[in-house]
C-alpha cells in the first residue's frame, strides 16, 4: 500500500483552538477533509440502515456479518496473490471488499442454515459463526503475511485506519455507503412494513424473505463501507447506536431515521475530526465513543423516551394518584366534607406524617386544599374532583362486580389501581351501560357532578 | 523432543486447559439464551484489562481478573440499566455496551502503548498467541515431567489457567443442581430458593475470569467459540445435561489438541515453512466439528431428520391409502383416489402383503386388521377432540384424519 498522499497533522503539543477549527470546518489538507467527509457519510448511511436492522431486531446478525469478513478480506488477497492469472491486484481495495462482503452474505446464510435445520437457537448461532469465522480469518490473515507478496495493511480493517486511507480510498468508501443510503431510501416503506408487521405484511404479498434479504444486503454494504474506517469489529457500533439513540427522541419512523442519519453523520464526523487531532487515537474507536456518547445524552435527557423524562412522568402520575387517593378520602370521610388532619391521611396512605405534609402543602398550592385550623379542607374545586374520583371509583365496583365476575371482596383492592387511569369516555360508556343494565333499581353509583365542578385533566 | 517440550507443550496444554473452562460455561449461556452475553463480556472484558496492566505495571493475574471482573459487572450492569430504563431491545442494548467498553478498551491500548512495560499487541488481543507461550528452560527428556519440581519453571499463565479450569470445574460440580435448575427454569428457581439472578450474576463473573484467563492463548474473541461452539456441539448430541457437560468438555479439548496439531503439521505438508495460527485453527476445528455433528448426529441432526420425516410421510400415505380401501371396501362407485392410487404408497403397501394385485385393489386379511387398528385410533382421536377439546365434531374428523397416524391418544401424557 502505498503511502497517503499527504500526512495527517499529528502534534505531541496541546492543541490550539486554531487548529481544532481547521480540522472541524474541513481544512485541514485535502486527505484529512475527504476521511471526515467519508466518515459523516458512513455514518449518514448506517444510521439509516441501523435504524431498519435495530427494529427488526438483527443488530446482533449485522454484528456476526462484520466478524466474517475477515475471512472474506484475507482469503481475496490469498487468491488475488496466489491465482495471478485473474489478473487481479492483492491489494486492491475493491478486490478486498468484494471478498469481504461475500463472506459476510455466507456467514449470513449460515446463521440461517443453522437455525432452520439444528435446535441450535439463533443467538447461540450468531456466536459460533461470528468466531469460527473470525478466526477462520486469522488463520488465512496468518497464511497472507508469510506470502512474499506485501500484505502489511490487511490488518487494518480489524481496528480500521484512517490515517492509512488515500483520498481515491476514502472516495470509494463515501461511494459504497450512499449506495446504502439511497437503496434504504427507495426501499423505506416496505422496510417499515416487514420491520412493524412481518405477518401482515406476509399476508399482504409482500416477499418477506426477500426484503429481509435486501436488509441483510444493505447491512453488508455499510459494515464493507465502514471497514477501513472503524474496522471490522467497531463497525456494528455504528449500525446499533446512532439509531438507538434516535429511537429515545420520538415514537416516529421518518424522524427516528433522518436522526438516527444524523447522529451517525455526527459521530462519523467528530469522531474522524478528533482522531486527526489526537496523538494515537485510532478514528475507529474515537468514532465509536462519540456516538456512544450521544446515545449517553439520548439515554438521560431525551424528552419523550428518556430517563429523566420517564421518571418525571411517574413522578407526575404518583403525584396524581395520591391527591386523587386524598380527595377521596375526605369525600368519604364526611358527609358535608370536612377537615382531614395530616394524622389521617399519612395513617390511610402508609405514609409519614411529614411527607403528608409536603403533599398537603404541594395540592394547597394548587388550590385543592385550603388549610383551616381543624386541619385541610377542601375548596370547592377539590370537593368536585374528590367527589369524581369517588364516583369512578363506584362505577368500576359495580362494573367488576356484575361484568367481570371479580369476587365482591376483592373489589376494592383491583378498582384502585384503574379508577385513575379512566378516560372521561370509558366513563361515560361504562355509565350507560349500567343504567341500561339497572334501569329503576336504585343507583348505587352516586350522580354526576355538574359540568362546572370537573375540572379539565383530572382523574 | 526437546523441541516438543520447549516450543509445543504449554502451548497445547494451555489451549486444553481454556478449552475445557469455556465450554463448561458455555453450556449454561447456550441453555440460558445467553450465549451473547459471553460474546459481549469477551468484548468488554478490554478495558478493565487495559486498565488493570497500566496500574500494575504488568499482566500479573489477579489485577488483570480484577479489572476483568470490573469491566464485566459494568457491562452487565450497564445492559441491564439500558433495557429497564431505556426500554431497549436486549440485542441492541448489548451491542451499544460491549462496542463502546470495546472502543474505549482500545483506545486506551493505543495511548498506553508508549508507556514502559506494557506490551500488550491490539492484534494479540483479539486472537491470541498460544506459540508465544514457549517453555525455554523445558526439561531434556519428557521423563522428568513426572517429578512436580520440573514444573516450577513453566509459565506463568499456565498456573493461572489451571487454577481457573480447576476451580471451574469444581464449581460446577458442587452447584450442578443449582445451575441446572436456574439454566432451565429460573422462575422455578426461584420458588425453590436457588436465587436465579445471583446464579446469573456469578456465572457472568466465572465468564469474565474465563475470558481472561484464556485471553493470552485465545484473544478475546476466539474465546466466544470455545465457549459457544463445544456447546452447541454437545447439545445436537444428548438431552441430558450432564452428559452434555461431559460431551462439551470432550469436544474443546479434542478440537483444542487437534486444532493444535493441524496448525502446527498441516503448512509443512504444503512446504509452508511455518505453523499457523494455533488459536484460529482450533476455533476452525471446533466449527467443522460443530458442522459435522449437525449433519449426523443421532436424533438432532439434519440427516436423520430428514430421513425421519421421510419414513413418516411414506407411513402417513400408506395408511391414508389403507384407510381409503377400507372406508370403500364394499362401495361400487369407486371414488378416485382407489382409481388412482398413490403408486408408491401402493407398491409398499403390496410388497408387505397388506393389499392385493388386483386392479383395483383389495385389502388382504392382514390389511384388513391394520386398516381396521388405523381407523380405530381415528375413532379414539375424534373422541378425545370432540369430548376433551371441545371441538365440533365436523372439526374434530378433520384433525382426526392427522392425529390417526400417531400413536393413539391414551399414551399421551395428559390424558387420565
Amino acid at each position: 500500500m502505498t503511502p497517503p498522499a499527504q500526512a495527517i497533522p499529528v502534534h505531541d503539543q496541546a492543541l490550539s483552538v486554531s487548529e481544532v477549527v481547521r480540522v472541524l470546518t474541513l481544512q485541514a489538507g485535502h486527505n484529512t477533509t475527504v476521511v471526515t467527509l467519508a466518515a459523516a457519510t458512513l455514518g449518514l448511511a448506517a444510521g439509516l440502515v441501523g435504524a431498519f436492522a435495530l427494529l427488526r431486531k438483527r443488530t446482533l446478525v449485522a454484528d456476526a456479518l462484520a466478524h466474517a469478513t475477515l475471512p472474506g478480506i484475507a482469503g481475496a488477497f490469498l487468491l488475488a496473490a496466489l491465482v495471478p492469472g485473474l489478473g487481479l491486484g492483492p491489494m486492491s481495495l475493491p478486490v478486498l471488499l468484494i471478498g469481504a462482503a461475500v463472506a459476510a452474505l455466507l456467514a449470513a446464510w449460515a446463521i440461517q442454515l443453522i437455525t432452520r435445520h439444528t435446535r441450535i437457537r439463533q443467538d447461540a448461532a450468531i456466536g459460533i459463526v461470528l468466531s469460527s469465522a473470525f478466526g477462520l480469518g486469522v488463520v488465512l490473515l496468518g497464511i497472507a503475511q508469510r506470502l512474499d507478496v506485501p500484505a502489511g495493511g490487511l490488518h487494518h480493517f480489524i481496528y480500521g485506519q484512517t490515517a492509512a486511507m488515500r483520498a481515491s480510498d476514502a472516495m470509494l468508501m463515501a461511494g459504497i455507503a450512499g449506495v446504502a443510503l439511497v437503496s434504504t431510501l427507495a426501499l423505506k416503506k416496505e422496510l417499515a412494513l416487514v420491520c412493524f408487521n412481518d405477518a401482515f405484511a406476509k399476508v399482504d404479498g409482500w416477499p418477506v424473505a426477500r426484503l429481509d434479504g435486501a436488509m441483510l444486503v444493505l447491512a453488508v454494504t455499510v459494515v464493507v463501507a465502514g471497514l477501513q474506517a472503524v474496522g471490522l469489529i467497531l463497525v456494528i457500533a455504528l449500525l446499533v447506536i446512532p439509531p438507538a439513540a434516535a429511537r429515545f427522541w420520538t415514537d416516529h419512523l421518518g424522524r427516528m431515521l433522518v436522526l438516527g442519519a444524523c447522529f451517525g453523520a455526527l459521530s462519523g464526523y467528530l469522531g474522524a475530526s478528533l482522531s486527526a487531532l489526537l496523538p494515537d487515537a485510532p478514528a475507529g474507536s474515537v468514532i465509536v465513543l462519540t456516538a456512544g456518547a450521544i446515545f449517553l445524552f439520548s439515554l438521560i435527557l431525551a424528552p419523550s423516551r428518556g430517563v429523566l423524562a420517564a421518571f418525571a412522568q411517574r413522578q407526575t402520575l404518583r403525584l396524581r394518584i395520591a391527591a386523587d387517593h386524598l380527595l377521596e378520602l375526605i369525600h368519604d370521610n364526611a358527609a358535608p366534607a370536612g377537615p382531614v388532619t395530616l394524622r389521617q391521611f399519612a395513617r390511610a396512605r402508609a405514609w409519614s406524617p411529614a411527607r403528608a405534609g409536603a403533599f398537603a402543602r404541594v395540592l394547597s398550592a394548587r388550590g385543592l386544599l385550603t388549610r383551616t385550623p381543624a386541619g385541610y379542607e377542601p375548596t370547592p374545586r377539590g370537593r368536585a374532583r374528590g367527589e369524581r374520583v369517588a364516583r369512578n371509583h363506584a362505577l368500576w365496583e359495580q362494573y367488576l362486580v356484575t361484568h367481570a365476575d371479580v369476587a365482591p371482596s376483592h373489589v376494592d383492592w383491583s378498582v384502585d389501581q384503574v379508577e385513575h387511569v379512566l378516560s372521561d369516555e370509558l366513563i361515560a360508556r361504562l355509565e350507560a351501560e349500567l343504567e341500561r343494565e339497572q334501569s329503576g333499581a336504585p343507583a348505587i353509583v352516586p350522580p354526576t357532578p355538574d359540568s362546572t365542578g370537573r375540572e379539565a385533566g383530572g382523574a | 523432543m526437546k523441541q516438543f517440550l520447549v516450543l509445543d507443550l504449554v502451548p497445547l496444554l494451555a489451549l486444553a486447559l481454556s478449552a475445557l473452562t469455556c465450554a463448561l460455561l458455555g453450556n449454561f449461556l447456550v441453555l440460558r439464551r445467553q450465549a451473547l452475553m459471553g460474546d459481549a463480556i469477551s468484548h468488554a472484558v478490554l478495558p478493565g484489562l487495559v486498565v488493570a496492566v497500566i496500574l500494575t505495571g504488568s499482566l500479573a493475574p489477579w489485577g488483570v481478573f480484577l479489572g476483568a471482573a470490573c469491566a464485566a459487572a459494568v457491562t452487565a450492569l450497564s445492559i441491564e440499566l439500558i433495557k429497564r430504563l431505556g426500554r431497549v431491545e436486549p440485542g441492541a442494548a448489548m451491542g451499544v455496551v460491549f462496542s463502546v467498553l470495546f472502543a474505549l478498551g482500545v483506545l486506551m491500548l493505543e495511548q498506553a502503548h508508549g508507556l514502559a512495560n506494557i506490551d500488550l499487541d491490539p492484534s494479540c488481543v483479539l486472537y491470541g498467541q498460544p506459540e508465544y507461550l514457549a517453555w525455554y528452560s523445558a526439561p531434556e527428556r519428557a521423563g522428568e515431567l513426572l517429578s512436580p519440581s520440573a514444573w516450577a519453571s513453566a509459565p506463568t499463565p499456565l498456573f493461572t489457567l489451571l487454577g481457573v479450569a480447576t476451580g471451574t470445574t469444581l464449581l460446577i460440580a458442587v452447584f450442578f443442581k443449582e445451575l441446572r435448575i436456574a439454566a432451565f427454569d429460573p422462575a422455578l428457581a426461584t420458588t425453590q430458593g436457588v436465587h436465579a439472578g445471583g446464579v446469573h450474576a456469578a456465572l457472568m463473573l466465572a465468564v469474565a475470569i474465563a475470558t481472561v484467563a484464556a485471553f493470552e492463548a485465545v484473544g478475546s474473541i476466539l474465546v466466544i467459540a470455545m465457549l459457544i461452539t463445544p456447546a452447541a456441539t454437545a447439545r445436537l448430541l444428548t438431552d441430558r445435561l450432564s452428559v452434555q457437560l461431559w460431551l462439551s468438555a470432550g469436544t474443546g479439548v479434542g478440537s483444542a489438541l487437534l486444532g493444535y496439531g493441524v496448525a502446527a503439521n498441516a503448512p509443512r505438508l504444503f512446504g509452508l515453512p511455518d505453523a499457523l495460527n494455533a488459536a484460529g485453527a482450533v476455533t476452525v476445528t471446533l466449527a467443522a466439528g460443530f458442522v459435522v455433528t449437525a449433519l449426523v448426529a443421532p436424533t438432532h441432526g439434519v440427516i436423520a431428520r430428514v430421513v425421519r420425516t421421510r419414513r413418516l410421510a411414506r407411513r402417513v400415505a400408506m395408511e391414508d391409502l389403507l384407510a381409503d380401501l377400507y372406508r370403500h371396501r364394499d362401495d361400487p362407485s369407486r371414488p378416485s383416489e382407489i382409481q388412482r392410487p398413490d403408486q408408491r404408497a401402493l407398491d409398499r403397501a403390496r410388497s408387505r402383503g397388506w393389499v392385493t394385485r388386483d386392479i383395483p385393489p383389495r385389502l388382504t386379511e392382514s390389511g384388513l386388521r391394520y386398516a381396521e387398528s388405523v381407523m380405530r385410533r381415528h375413532r379414539e382421536w375424534q373422541d378425545e377432540l370432540v369430548r376433551r377439546a371441545g371441538l365440533d365434531p365436523e372439526h374434530a374428523h378433520l384433525r382426526a384424519h392427522q392425529l390417526e397416524h400417531l400413536p393413539d391418544p391414551s399414551t399421551l401424557p395428559c390424558t387420565e
